[in-house]
């Protein structure tokens, strides 16, 4: 079976890579460069001549699809300046540089405003029932490994009423990339709390405040032995592109946090992060081998024994060589920044918080099949038919029976 | 051998049952008899009945595990009314089953279980081997205990590891007493324990033991023989409800070349399903042992996007759960074969018991306007026939098809005419390659365009390029399967998916009407029940009265010529094992006075309760 994503070099868990800190990994993943302009020529909108089935488009001379390729003819029904705009635009802008045929485009969504999505991506894609797109991927991955498979969801479709299922696709490992359209609020039915709004918060079902405590979807994923979890917005739609294309080059399922604005029901609820104002001093962007720095490197994070603190760069006490230099691939690393959540004292993280080397599980189920096929041979149905204790009634039984 | 000959009776059919604790080994005796029995070429049918509790206290009536076969050289259509002989380990398996024993019958007794403690546990306040109240009954006390131990002295095995030979020597006496070969049990232990020699030694040591107590001892005057019955010509297996589902499913996915993708999630009756497709990974078989029922149905249902063949099987609480997406697969109109071995509910209601639950719930159990064709397979055999049909049916018409089986069909076994591969309906599949929309050199594919003939859509795999679509639960626009709210059209989708249903009636092979064409009595049923309903016909007829029966495979739609036969008889009764489901549905579509017999005990029809229903209406 051939597969849908480029494999990703892992350095082995644990095992800090050989870079002095500060310095840039050749490549960094993420900053792959577009295909210059003019690479192939452009085509008008929806008028992709017929290709003969198993055609690849680009790459070798074809005509690489664009952005309004993946388009579909659909009315984008979201509120005038919701965060889900950007993010289908990110997506719709990414999908022409992967080297994927667009046919092997599979969108799942569950139900909610985010879960949308797929009505608006001209590929392949199911807007299925509450909560269950992990489950209705699974089957499709598990069935069909070539197709490259994402999955759409809200913060309630994956964590409340899906709760189970996201669990259970991150830890079977199934070669995919989930969205999770963080908005902390029920959007689609009108603005009830949702499994991530901040204890205390008034909505329409909880007048008197939240007594719910939240979840914080990037620890909860790592608890699940997530191969990849990492952390976006909206906002910074280049960092989100990064983030999405390496989710995608992750061979495993991959889960991308992507905090998005409802100006409906929650507006401003990730301000703090996203805007030019706070934004320097209240995020921090992991890079996998580099120093964790922030406030335009004025400000690090060191750690103190587990715990991890805001050191000054300015006034020479502490210098760049005092800051952790983040390792993506060091569980115990991503542990302590899943829950830098919310803290005053603390900028909130963003990136790829970890990743690890697994099987997946469409590749172990079909080597599996492929194994048991080998030693017992190309199922036979006559002989399965047949198989134990049979006997023969001849046509005149010879004992008559009285 | 030194001993003298006893006489031979021949007897057209036996019911034979065996119990004991649910250590005692009580499913593998019975398993080992039926298999002696198929070989000796009987009609046979066996209902065990097992213990909810994985390890119940030994001795209790709850812990008591049985297993009965009924056999024959004239038709056998259920696992036997009365039992002939009841072999009972213990004084719980005596109190459990005696009153399932004809009166006359031969109660084969342990006697050694027979101590205090084990009375106290059975709750017998008396020893009801002293106290009189097995009179009317063949009583014959064996020491199985003491004998198996004395055979295996010095077997070199422990206490606990002789004790669980005497089944053997249980098996061995009955083997005897109904002139049935010992070979295929041996053959079986050898093979068994084959890496345990001491084990398959002494097993065997104990199985012959049995077999000689019943020639040498003066116990038994007569022996009895049940010669082969007259079963049509051809290769027969005995096979189980469960291994017949198995097998029909990967014969679909063999005939259609559609992958087979199954998820489940464990449930008594539905496990052995999963089981036994799991064992079949060289027919490409994808298993999938999702986290809830919901997963398992929803993976099924994505593998249906991806074009293999989805199916999902479970038991009546995880039904309930797939109801949703079952829904969404409706709407999707994507093929998805859901099988339900029903049990008897409300919730976890009776998990190891029959009941034919869930029939109103197949047909009615989603919101909105959601029908899809119902079948229900009515042997153990037959479940192979109808899992293949389901399956066909579903991607003929891309529809999700819920199929009833029940605990009963499951686990009970019968021989079976192994068909012959060629000779299955054929089950071509073509997936969508080209757009289906051509005008003014506008080239679309529309998902949702219909086949004027079933009108199921085009089955279109992602993969295939230039066919890209979006379906979803949303309500769709007629032909292109774009997002709708518009009113007229949503009643055009109701409709149009509720005709498409209804279309598969023409498939319907004409009913066939058992017994007499016209008449008294026609017995109307569905699914487990067809083997009780038929020896009830013959037993009515043969009392003198004019008695039918249909048994329906569809139950949705219905077939179309049930209203012609209906015509032809005074009284149309439907038994169920239920509160009475068929016969609201009856009453729905053709407003006529059927009369519900219901039993709702977890347990199958005895032939006699619909006998003497039956003959005490038309009396009436
Ligand atoms: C079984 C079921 N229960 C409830 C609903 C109603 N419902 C639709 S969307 C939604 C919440 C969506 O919230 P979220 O996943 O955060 O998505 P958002 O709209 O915020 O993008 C709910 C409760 C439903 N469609 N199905
Ligand atoms: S309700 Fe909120 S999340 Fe939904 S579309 Fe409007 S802004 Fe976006
Ligand atoms: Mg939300």
């Amino acid at each position: 079976m051939s597969d849908s994503k480029r494999p990703e070099e892992n350095t082995p868990r644990g095992t800090r890579p050989a870079m002095p800190p500060g310095a840039r990994p050749a490549m960094p993943p993420g900053a792959r460069p577009a295909m210059p302009p003019g690479a192939g020529p452009a085509m008008p909108p929806r008028s992709r001549p017929a290709m003969p089935p198993g055609a690849k488009p680009s790459g070798d001379g074809k005509p690489r699809l664009t952005r309004k390729d993946f388009a579909s003819d659909q009315d984008v029904r979201w509120c005038p300046g919701c965060g889900d705009y950007a993010i289908l635009a990110t997506v719709q802008r990414l999908l022409p540089e992967l080297d994927v045929p667009r046919e092997n485009i599979v969108f799942i969504s569950g139900i909610g405003c985010s879960s949308r999505f797929p009505y608006y991506m001209n590929t392949y894609g199911m807007h299925s029932i509450h909560g269950r797109a992990p489950a209705i991927a699974t089957g499709l991955k598990a069935s069909r490994p070539e197709l490259d498979v994402w999955i759409i969801t809200g913060d309630g479709d994956a964590l409340s009423i899906g709760g189970n299922h996201l669990i259970h696709i991150l830890r079977r490992n199934l070669n995919v990339q989930i969205l999770l359209f963080n908005n902390q609020i029920y959007g689609l039915t009108k603005g009830q709390y949702s499994p991530t709004s901040e204890e205390g918060k008034i909505t329409k079902s909880s007048p008197y405040g939240s007594i719910d405590h939240p979840f914080n979807p990037v620890a909860l994923t790592l608890g699940a032995d997530a191969t990849f979890v990492a952390r976006s917005m909206d906002r910074d739609t280049k960092h989100l592109q990064a983030m999405l294309r390496r989710a995608h080059d992750h061979r495993g399922a991959a889960f991308v946090e992507i905090y998005q604005n409802c100006n409906i029901f929650n507006d401003g609820a990730f301000f703090q992060f996203t805007e030019r104002d706070t934004k320097p001093h209240r995020a921090l962007f992991l890079e996998h081998g580099k120093p964790l720095v922030f406030d335009e490197g004025r400000k690090g994070i060191r750690l103190d024994g587990f715990r991890p603190e805001v050191i000054d760069l300015t006034d020479g006490r502490w210098s760049i060589d005092d800051c952790l230099v983040y390792d993506e691939t060091n569980r115990e690393l991503a542990q302590i920044m899943a829950r830098i959540f919310f803290r005053p004292d603390l900028p909130q993280p963003f990136g790829v918080f970890y990743r690890e080397k697994r099987p997946t599980y469409e590749d172990l189920l079909h080597r599996q099949i492929a194994e048991v096929t080998a030693r017992k041979g190309k199922g036979d149905l006559q002989a399965l038919l047949r198989s134990g204790d049979t006997w023969v009634i001849e046509p005149e039984p010879a004992e008559a029976t009285e | 051998m030194a001993v003298f000959e006893k006489p031979v009776e021949v007897l057209p059919e036996a019911t034979v049952l065996f119990a004991g604790d649910s250590g005692d080994g009580m499913q593998l005796t019975g398993l080992q008899f039926a298999r002696a029995t198929a070989l000796a070429r009987n009609d046979l049918a066996t209902l065990p009945d097992f213990p909810a509790e994985i390890r119940a206290p030994a001795g209790t009536t709850y812990g008591v595990s049985g297993y009965q076969l009924h056999f024959g050289s004239v038709p056998v259509r259920t696992p036997g009314d009365a039992v002939d002989m009841l072999v009972a380990m213990n004084p719980a398996a005596l109190k459990v089953h005696l009153p399932r024993v004809r009166r006359g019958g031969t109660l084969l007794i342990n006697v050694n279980a027979f101590d205090r403690r084990g009375l106290e546990l059975a709750r017998y306040e008396t020893n009801p081997l002293e106290d009189g109240s097995l009179e009317g009954y063949q009583v014959i006390p064996i020491e199985l205990t003491r004998l198996t131990h004395e055979a295996l002295a010095d077997s070199g095995l422990d206490k606990k590891e002789i004790d669980r030979c005497k089944n053997m020597f249980a098996l061995g006496l009955v083997l005897w007493l109904y002139s049935r070969p010992l070979k295929p049990v041996e053959e079986w232990l050898a093979q068994k324990f084959a890496n345990r020699p001491k084990i398959r030694d002494a097993n065997l040591k104990v199985l012959h033991k049995g077999y000689h107590y019943g020639e040498t001892h003066e116990l038994f005057a007569v022996r009895y023989e049940v010669r082969p019955a007259r079963l049509a010509p051809g290769l027969y297996r005995a096979i189980r409800g469960v291994e017949a589902l198995a097998l029909g499913l990967i014969a679909a996915s063999h005939q259609s070349g559609l992958p087979l993708f199954y998820g489940s999630y464990p449930i008594t009756p539905a496990s052995d399903l999963l089981h036994e497709l799991s064992r079949h990974k060289n027919f490409g078989v994808m298993t999938f042992q999702a986290e809830d029922e919901i997963a398992a149905v929803g993976a099924a249902l994505g593998a249906s996007f991806g074009g293999a063949l989805g199916v999902t099987a479970t038991s009546g609480p995880g039904l309930s759960l797939k109801s949703e997406t079952i829904g969404l697969a409706v709407m999707t109109e994507l093929p998805l074969v859901v099988i339900d071995l029903q049990r008897g509910g409300p919730s976890t209601g009776l998990p190891t018991k029959t009941e034919q639950s869930d029939l109103l719930f197949a047909l009615y159990g989603r919101h909105g306007e959601a029908p899809l064709p119902v079948l229900a397979a009515s042997s153990p055999g037959d479940c192979f026939y109808a899992a293949y049909e389901a399956c066909r049916i579903a991607v003929r018409y891309m529809t999700p098809v819920i199929l009833l089986a029940d605990g009963y069909l499951a686990n009970g076994a019968e021989p079976w005419r192994v068909p012959d591969v060629a000779s299955l309906p054929p089950f071509a599949v073509k997936f969508a390659t080209e757009p289906n929309f051509r005008q003014n050199g506008d080239v679309r594919f529309l998902p949702y365009r219909r086949d004027p003939e079933t009108l199921a859509r085009p089955w279109a795999r992602p993969g295939t390029p230039g066919l890209e679509h979006r379906i979803g639960g949303l309500e769709k626009e007629d032909e292109t399967g774009n997002v709708s709210y518009d009113p007229a059209n949503h009643q055009r989708m109701v409709k149009l998916r509720a005709e498409k249903v209804a279309r598969v009636a023409r498939e319907i092979p004409p009913t066939e009407v058992f017994g007499d064409p016209d008449g008294d009595v026609l017995l109307i049923g569905w699914g487990s029940t067809r083997g009780a309903i038929e020896a009830a016909v013959e037993r009515l007829q043969a009392r003198g009265l004019r008695v039918g029966s249909v048994h329906l495979r569809y139950l949705n739609p219905l077939p179309p010529d049930l209203p012609a036969i209906f015509e032809r008889y005074y009284r149309l009764v439907v038994p169920e094992l239920n509160n009475g489901q068929l016969v609201r549905v009856l009453r729905d579509a053709y407003l006529r006075p059927f009369v519900p017999l219901n039993k709702i005990q977890g347990l199958p029809f005895q032939a006699r309760e619909i006998e003497a229903f039956v003959a005490d209406l038309v009396q009436s």
